[in-house]
């Protein structure tokens, strides 16, 4: 690409290499992001903490967020050649969680000064885990009917109701919440507020999925407390943020479809451990065969779709409005492989526990499982189309959605 | 759509106000109703010539303007829009290519400067069947002369030069024969999409051969697939468009079809899809311009996604518009015809599949 060459780059590459091999703990090769698991095990080990330390001084965990905040301040060939250097190495990246993806580049576009200098430094260091308080009981798809209350208290607002689909929420030192401030107006009435979980008024309860796994929690609030300064953007303007916000979840979970649900042997490789193959070398199901050509051929034009509209939105800033059909497009994708999997490991893909499986047998019927979720959250599917329909084809709308 | 450059720009910009001024789908129409012999306006493919768009990716020294496939593609797209009818795939790109990457610099001098000017067509006759099956080949070469049947060749009574597969000692070549050798009979075959093609039979008939055997016969086959879907691309995109524009405008229960949900997500589905058969268009393209190596598999991902797309969207407008969609006065049917021909053509979704996965050792 364009901003591609040059020696300057070749140059900081070196620099990102070497750096890589004095501090990234050997011991840690290969290993996923122990943070970014949302259900979370033992605490860190030692090695551990210092990577995240060490990456987290550098800013290079959020490498284009700027510098004064904590930020690598890095061009986008900067980033994606931090990001090569920590592949090579085989290195996760320590810094990620909702923080990164979604609330930090929300808070650096709405967030005003004195916000950012408290609240960006520590994402972009790793420390504080954050969670997303958006949907409840009655306000899923439909998010702009939520009823949880903030009411004025002078310097702080006090709090009560309840929130769902907490992803995290267990874990999670901060959260940003969507709450009513005005009865009297829908969309006009709700703000966007930050606070912290650790305080008399907040209770978190795990929700178990169909999955045996805790991802998410419901959170309940009993005159829990968020302080005035927290008030991210006007009273009653956190719809617009919230709208923003969700933009980049999407763009997050679309990428679960072409990238990050890519990891491992490709579904040929898998059908032809356990399905065989015929004497011309093809996988010994017809139709297996061909319904798996479609999805790596699907896969394949995702990615190619996702390099695009990056070549594309190049000088613009943020996600384009192609984000909401690259979340249908890419959620659909995955769970098609997932359930693809699971048809080529047959009896040996429903193992729920015990030594007669291996581990990524065991983990195939999980993933399987949560994938159901993909085309739920963040947006269902339907919610989706209704997006690409009213905003991108101009279709009438019918849901007064905003 | 692609990043592009400048030139890339001017020549998307002129062919599309050309194709809106000079070439609307009533001019395809107009072709089909008169019983065009060649399957097209030969006035219209003068005009096209006249801008160049023959030579796209003909080298300067042959009168060409060496704009490369992707520029070409961009053409075949605006075309594509209207079902302009027009023998530019045929011959400024599958037979083009032939000579540009297999011709001798005689074949070349001979041909290229008359492709690139449209003053000759050229053809590529290599199916012998109803299907396309391009490693099958039974019309052979002996002493010169070509001897065989080949099938469903693209702007076949339009040719002045056949581009023929053929094996010689057992071995796939291709070959050049003119069309006015005494030794070549053709056939016209009316299709449902009204399009020029011919049955071609060739009675040892004089043969020039190319370089490069079957390795040159799939290249040249991989830029006719990858052309041939970005005019699938600018037609699926227009028949989307239409369609939409009824969507907003017929109204049924007292409001417009397209507020109807069940509508809207078929749309938003469709939308979705063109959008992701674009990037596999444009990523072919652009690979055949990088001579990378990697552009057999993403020349069948193209023809095979492209043509799953078309094959909805076409169906979709047919259901979409109803009752009228069915009428032959309405253009809807015209998409559905160009959708099944142009998926047959140079090898249909399955042929691509399986050739993908071929490809990638499974």
């Amino acid at each position: 690409m364009a901003d591609f060459g040059g020696t300057d780059l070749e140059a900081f590459r070196k620099e990102v290499r070497e750096w890589v091999e004095a501090n990234f703990p050997a011991s840690l090769k290969g290993k996923p992001n122990p943070m970014a698991r949302e259900e979370r095990g033992a605490p860190p080990t030692p090695e551990q903490e210092a990577w995240r330390k060490a990456v987290g001084e550098k800013g290079w965990g959020t490498p284009t967020w700027p510098k004064e905040y904590g930020g690598g301040g890095l061009s986008g060939a900067q980033a994606r050649i931090v990001q090569g250097e920590f592949a090579r190495a085989g290195a996760y990246n320590p810094i990620g969680g909702m923080g990164v993806m979604m609330f930090g580049p929300t808070l650096l576009e709405y967030g005003t000064e004195a916000q950012k200098q408290e609240h960006i430094p520590p994402i972009c260091r790793g420390e504080l885990q954050w969670c997303q308080g958006f949907s409840e009981p009655g306000a899923g798809s439909d998010l702009a009917a939520l009823q949880t209350k903030a009411e004025d208290k002078g310097d702080h607002f006090i709090i009560n109701g309840s929130k769902i689909w907490t992803s995290g929420g267990q874990y999670a030192d901060w959260m940003f919440c969507l709450v009513r401030t005005d009865n009297t107006k829908k969309h006009e009435g709700i703000s966007f507020v930050m606070f912290p979980m650790d305080q008399p008024g907040v209770e978190v309860r795990p929700i178990v999925l169909i999955n045996g796994m805790a991802p998410f929690a419901e959170t309940f609030f009993t005159d829990a407390r968020a302080e005035k300064k927290d008030l991210l953007g006007p009273l009653n303007g956190g719809w617009t943020i919230a709208k923003r916000l969700l933009q980049h979840e999407r763009s997050g979970i679309s990428g679960m479809g072409g990238g990050g649900g890519m990891m491992g042997p490709s579904l040929a490789d898998l059908a032809k451990k356990y399905v065989g193959v015929d004497e011309k070398g093809r996988i010994d199901d017809q139709d297996l065969r061909n319904r798996i050509i479609r999805n790596m051929m699907d896969t394949k034009v995702f990615q190619q779709t996702a390099f695009r509209v990056m070549a594309e939105s190049k000088g613009n800033s943020g996600p384009s409005a192609a984000t909401s059909i690259m979340k249908n497009a890419g959620t659909w994708l995955a769970q098609d492989r997932h359930e693809l999997t699971l048809e080529i490991m047959g009896h040996q893909g429903l193992g729920w526990e015990g030594e007669t499986f291996q581990k990524d047998e065991l983990e195939i019927v999980r993933a399987w499982l949560y994938g159901k979720a993909f085309t739920i959250f963040g947006g269902s599917q339907e919610v989706q189309s209704n997006i690409v329909s009213k905003r991108i084809l101009g279709l009438p709308d019918l849901t007064q959605s905003k | 759509m692609a990043v592009l450059t400048e030139e890339q720009s001017m020549l998307r910009d002129a062919a599309k106000s050309w194709v809106q001024e000079k070439s609307p789908v009533t001019a395809f129409r107009k072709m089909r109703d008169s019983g065009a012999e060649l399957g097209y306006d030969v006035a219209a493919w003068n005009e096209m010539a006249e801008m160049g768009w023959a030579g796209v990716i003909i080298p300067e020294e042959y009168g060409g303007s060496n704009f490369g496939y992707l520029s070409l593609g961009l053409v075949l797209e605006e075309l594509g829009r209207t079902l302009t009818a027009s023998p530019l795939i045929a011959s400024g790109l599958a037979g083009a290519s032939a000579l540009i990457l297999g011709g001798s610099d005689a074949q070349k001098s001979e041909w290229l400067p008359k492709i690139a000017d449209g003053s000759a067509v050229a053809a590529l006759a290599v199916d012998e069947g109803p299907h396309h099956r391009p490693e099958k080949v039974e019309a052979t070469v002996s002493g010169g002369k070509l001897t065989g049947k080949k099938t469903f060749v693209i702007e076949g009574m339009a040719a002045n030069v056949f581009v023929v597969s053929a094996t010689e000692g057992g071995k796939i070549e291709l070959y050049l024969v003119k069309a006015d050798d005494a030794g070549v009979k053709r056939t016209k075959l009316s299709l449902a999409d009204s399009r020029g093609a011919a049955n071609v039979e060739f009675n040892g008939a004089a043969a020039e051969k190319l370089t490069g055997g079957a390795e040159l016969l799939e290249k040249v086959l991989d830029r006719a697939r990858a052309g041939l879907a970005a005019e699938m691309l600018g037609a699926a995109t227009q028949a989307f468009e239409i369609t939409l524009d009824y969507l907003k405008t017929r109204v049924q229960f007292g409001q417009v079809i397209g507020s109807f949900q069940a509508l809207q997500h078929r749309a938003a589905k469709m939308f979705t899809e063109l959008e992701l058969a674009r990037s596999a268009v444009e990523a072919a393209l652009t690979a055949i311009d990088n001579d990378a190596p990697d552009v057999p598999e993403l020349v069948s991902l193209s023809k095979a996604k492209m043509g799953d797309t078309f094959h909805l969207v076409s169906n979709e407008m047919v259901q979409m518009h109803g009752g009228i969609g069915m009428t032959d006065a309405h253009d809807a049917g015209f998409y559905l015809k160009r959708a099944r021909a142009a998926e047959a053509a140079f090898g249909n979704q399955a042929f691509h599949r399986d050739r993908y996965a071929r490809i990638n050792g499974y």
